[in-house]
């Protein structure tokens, strides 16, 4: 990891902070008949609320994973922070800015790899440099974050010739060209089979140890966020109200990496599965 | 690296697709041959692993064959013309002998005709093409980009589409004389709209992903344009590029048929009134020949694209 420090010397990490933060989506209403021929006025467009009144901060340097069922706005509130989709109200803010468009202090890793196919890996992973970087430093880091995700004998490949699992990595070595004051993660490893997602995962505490960003990670799995998180927000739906918000706060304990084996984690995996509405089929 | 390097051929098509939807239905056949590129590269490099394998290319890979194959039929219609005619099977006021239409050639070119007829013809096709090409790539990006441009302009360049060939070619003389403007106008229409069309159409089927990629790396405007989306449309690019040149020696032959003192159009009209069928018969070789030439140099730009872009 010497190496990785050692070009990531400048990285700074910086808080995400959500301010009554609510996201709705216009839906064209689908009118009955009936409705139509009496009332003439209902619009025809309508809202559908997605997030609401999500209040959250984030530590320069935490790692917060967002769980929740499919569907219940985390990518939106991820793609909120990175400035690809913006807050109906409220705020994101990163540092003490309010997010405005996409930001050179954060880098996304999306849940495909979205890797250019005519490219080769080592150049997919430029992408990821920040704007006017020296050219030679440039690609000594990319060769770097290359070997550190462990591609270096892949580095001339084209994307279809490297496997989904390769194909990731690479993709979050793009995100690590960035040098990034906040990682934000969508199901980055969601697409992986099992044993390549354990894999991904001890590489990203590797990588966070080294250079402590600040991580935001959006998954569906609970085992996840509770191997890689300082905190894990559960988003959900309250009753009888549109549009999710936070239902719970956990802050896991135990320094990373953690026993994936542990009584503790056992408890709050339970507590989450819970809260995510899943049957636990516990024996009495 | 040995996690999961088995990737299934779905999964890799799935990863390796550009988005690259084919163009409207009227050029779609030739364009269809480059939807998916990555899949004909992988079958090819699947056959090159298997001959590799076997320590041998097969047959239908080896230059020579396939030299030789694509001789055999233009050889065999050769010999059955040669038969028919030698034999009396047919009048030669219908069809000529390979020989008479060979002498014809070498009667036109003693005369000085021949050279200057293709000269001209050729001259007059590479400059409708190229200013064709050029203002269909123009029009084609800024109509794919911009969903604003494509509800203002994208009907009526349709509707200018529909109207077929022949239909321009009273006007154009009207407005333009019978000098080269005329034909060479007719021939930037018809080479214009093949390129427009692919364009336009390749550019609104860019993956957004990658677009959005792109976007989320802080890419903007011209850089995103020549990082992002213009590679992915490259190979549409070049595939509507060669349906311009195809359709540029069509309309080359409807203006040149209708009001020209030159080119190879000219030759067939005069040949026809003058009931010289050998000299008919050797302008139409002679267009079928240059052709396939000129498109087969931009096959060889489109092979080296495709590698390189898909």
């Amino acid at each position: 990891m010497a190496t990785l420090t050692s070009t990531t010397a400048a990285n700074t990490a910086f808080s995400v902070r959500f301010d009554g933060l609510s996201r709705s989506f216009p839906v064209e209403k689908k009118r009955g008949r009936a409705a139509s021929t009496t009332d003439v006025a209902t619009p025809a467009w309508g809202e559908r609320t997605v997030l609401r009144d999500i209040d959250l901060t984030i530590a320069p340097g935490e790692v917060v994973a967002i769980l929740g069922t499919s569907g219940c706005g985390k990518s939106t509130l991820l793609r909120i922070a990175g400035g690809l989709d913006t807050a109906s109200t409220g705020d994101a803010f990163i540092g003490d800015q309010p997010v405005a468009g996409t930001d050179g202090r954060t880098a996304i890793g999306f849940q495909e790899p979205r890797l250019l196919p005519w490219r080769s890996v080592t150049d997919n992973v430029a992408i990821g440099l920040p704007p006017g970087t020296d050219k030679k430093a440039g690609a000594e880091r990319v060769a770097t974050l290359i070997d550190l995700v462990g591609l270096g004998e892949f580095a001339g490949h084209r994307p279809r010739e490297i496997s989904g699992g390769m194909a990731q990595r690479t993709s979050l070595a793009r995100a690590l060209a960035r040098n990034p004051g906040v990682l934000l993660l969508d199901e980055p490893f969601g697409a992986l089979d099992a044993l390549t997602r354990l894999k991904m995962q001890d590489l990203l505490l590797d990588i966070h140890r080294a250079a402590p960003t600040t991580v935001l990670l959006v998954t569906h799995d609970v085992d996840e966020a509770l191997q890689l998180a300082d905190r894990v927000i559960l988003l959900g739906r309250e009753d009888g109200r549109d549009g999710s918000t936070i239902v719970e706060t956990l802050t896991v304990p135990g320094e990373r990496p953690r026993d994936r084996g542990s009584a503790d984690l056992a408890e709050l995996r339970g507590r989450l599965l819970d809260g995510l509405g899943i049957d636990r089929h516990t024996r009495r | 690296m040995s996690d999961n390097d088995q990737l299934t051929n779905s999964e890799q098509v799935r990863r390796g697709a550009v988005g690259v939807v084919p163009p409207a239905a009227e050029y779609a056949t030739p364009a269809a041959t480059r939807v998916r590129p990555d899949v004909a590269a992988r079958s090819e490099a699947s056959d090159r692993r298997v001959d590799s394998a076997r320590g041998r290319r097969p047959l239908t890979r080896r230059t020579w064959f396939v030299i030789v194959g694509g001789s055999i039929l233009p050889i065999l219609i050769l010999v059955g013309w040669q038969l028919s005619t030698s034999l009396g099977l047919v009048p030669v006021s219908q069809l000529p002998s390979p020989a008479m239409v060979w002498n014809a050639g070498i009667d036109l070119i003693q005369r000085g005709l021949l050279g200057q007829y293709m000269a001209i013809s050729l001259q007059r096709v590479l400059i409708g093409f190229a200013i064709g090409a050029v203002l269909g790539i123009i029009l084609g990006a800024v109509v794919g980009l911009s969903r604003l441009a494509d509800i203002l302009v994208a009907p009526t360049l349709g509707a200018i589409r529909a109207v077929p060939s022949l239909a321009w070619i009273p006007l154009l003389i009207l407005w333009l004389k019978i000098g080269e403007e005329s034909k060479i106008t007719l021939i930037v229409i018809g080479a214009f709209f093949p390129v427009y069309t692919t364009i336009s159409a390749a550019l609104r089927h860019v993956d957004r992903n990658l677009v959005e990629a792109g976007r989320a790396f802080g890419l903007r405007g011209v850089k995103l344009f020549t990082t992002i989306q213009l590679p992915a449309v490259l190979p549409s690019v070049i595939s509507g590029l060669r349906l311009a040149l195809a359709q540029s020696w069509l309309f080359l032959v409807a203006a040149e048929l209708i009001a020209s003192s030159m080119g190879l159009g000219f030759l067939l009209i005069d040949s026809q009134n003058n009931g010289r069928i050998d000299r008919i018969f050797l302008a139409i070789i002679l267009l079928a020949v240059i052709g396939k030439l000129t498109d087969a140099l931009v096959g060889v730009l489109e092979r080296w694209v495709n590698k390189r872009w898909a």
